[in-house]
């Protein structure tokens, strides 16, 4: 939506097809954001507001088909069985939420009081962190690293924004539920992004948010409708035991479905992450190697969404100038 | 023989609850190690102020109170502490939380 705003506003003709009904993808339902807790509803608007532009056609409701380069131009074909020629194309399929009832020994989809991140956001915006009977939790556990960082489940990588987001959430629950004690079990704390050690360091202080160094092997639930947990406190070097009222998987990012089945049917290259692979990683980053074609946002590696707006607009300028060259 | 697990629910948080209440720095510490690394006991005895620190927070008092003695409150711990836990100060909250809870403590 960024890039094509910033195109249509340098005076390029614009066709954005989006496969939901309406556009904002994740975003539209989470509730406040990192680092500043702004409401994601902003960032929606301000992305709105871009599209709006007479030289901007928004097509919803419409995945591609198929996707060939024809001497210089490229034929999009669409699922509603029309065609669309263009000069360039910039893919934005984004990524997909890691599918926690992968990881069985969580217990996502077996026991109710077991939730995903995603699951949470919406109860934020309910105003309703229930447990699954309508009682409100006291214990809360957050486990770091679901479907990141896991050989098991075919993702070597990490998703890079889960830690923050459980750090921003564990703050969330606190206001909340002001009584509740949460825990966050992670493996490394990972804050590599503007403000989010910042964030680390408020939640112990005025959140007393408490941080256990060790990934979760398996959950259980018992008679008393409690979630037992067992893991290696690896700090203290020793096995620890706790039952906890509710249970938040941070699931991670995985490329998405629709981009597999792009890169499928165009030959376009991914990488052993199966993000689509970038041209060249310093100077390429927004460049597929089938030239024409650029990328923007999550669909080549996980990303926030400062980063994928700029790179967005990155790609802007990578289109721009290959039209430039073309002409010349 | 006690198990070596943690049970995080039946253990006695109120000696970290205690030192927390008065030094609100005991909660931001991210067990770097730095504090253990430059301390003089730790170098020579079995004493380190980072398990020291986790283990209080657990409510594994007891092994928190066996050496809680050999500290020589020297603090260089709290200087090198790169995120400014006054590590001193929650050496000598936990010998006073100890003494007044548990009779001829420390």
């Amino acid at each position: 939506m960024e890039a094509a705003g910033q195109l249509a506003r340098a005076d390029y003709i614009v066709t954005l097809l989006e496969k939901e009904s309406v556009t904002g993808g994740h975003v539209k339902d989470w509730y406040h954001l990192f680092p500043d807790r702004r409401d994601s509803r902003e960032v929606i608007n301000y992305l709105e507001q871009q599209v709006e532009h007479k030289n901007v056609s928004l097509r919803t409701g419409i995945t591609v088909e198929n996707l060939r380069k024809n001497s210089g131009s490229f034929l999009i074909k669409t699922s509603d069985g029309g065609e669309i020629k263009s000069d360039a194309v910039i893919v934005a399929t984004g990524f997909d939420m890691f599918r926690s009832e992968r990881k069985e020994e969580y217990g996502y989809g077996i026991y109710d009081n077991v939730i995903t991140s995603a699951d949470l956001e919406a109860m934020f915006r309910k105003n309703e962190v229930r447990r699954h009977n309508g009682d409100i939790p006291a214990t809360i556990g957050f486990i770091h690293c679901v479907g990141s960082r896991d050989e098991k489940v075919g993702n070597v990588y990490c998703s890079k924004l889960c830690c923050v987001t459980a750090v921003k959430q564990a703050m969330e629950v606190k206001k909340h539920i002001p009584g509740a004690r949460v825990f966050c079990f992670y493996m490394d704390m990972r804050m590599g992004g503007a403000m989010y050690e910042e964030l680390y360091k408020e939640s112990q202080e005025n959140y007393g948010i408490n941080y256990i160094r060790g990934k979760l092997s398996e959950v259980a639930e018992n008679i008393n409708n409690k979630l037992v947990v067992k893991v290696e406190d690896t700090l203290a070097g020793r096995p620890l035991r706790m039952e906890l009222d509710m249970l938040v998987l941070m699931a991670g990012m995985e490329m998405s479905r629709s981009g597999l089945n792009l890169a499928k049917s165009s030959g376009l290259q991914t990488g052993e992450n199966r993000f689509f692979a970038p041209a060249d990683h310093h100077f390429g980053s927004n460049k597929s190697k089938m030239e024409g074609v650029f990328y923007a946002g999550a669909c080549t590696a996980p990303m926030n969404i400062t980063e994928t707006i700029s790179h967005a607009r990155a790609a802007v300028a990578d289109v721009i100038d290959y039209f430039r060259n073309m002409k010349s | 023989m006690k198990g070596r697990q943690i049970n995080y629910d039946t253990n006695d948080k109120s000696i970290a609850e205690y030192i927390s209440e008065r030094e609100p720095s005991f909660r931001i510490c991210i067990e770097c190690g730095c504090c253990s690394s430059t301390c003089t006991t730790g170098n020579f005895t079995r004493f380190s102020l980072r398990e020291l620190q986790i283990l209080l927070k657990r409510g594994e008092n007891e092994s928190v109170r066996e050496v809680i003695g050999k500290c020589m409150l020297c603090g260089k711990c709290t200087l090198a502490c790169p995120r400014g836990v006054n590590t001193r100060n929650v050496i000598l909250l936990a010998r006073e939380a100890f003494q007044k809870r548990i009779k001829n403590a420390v």
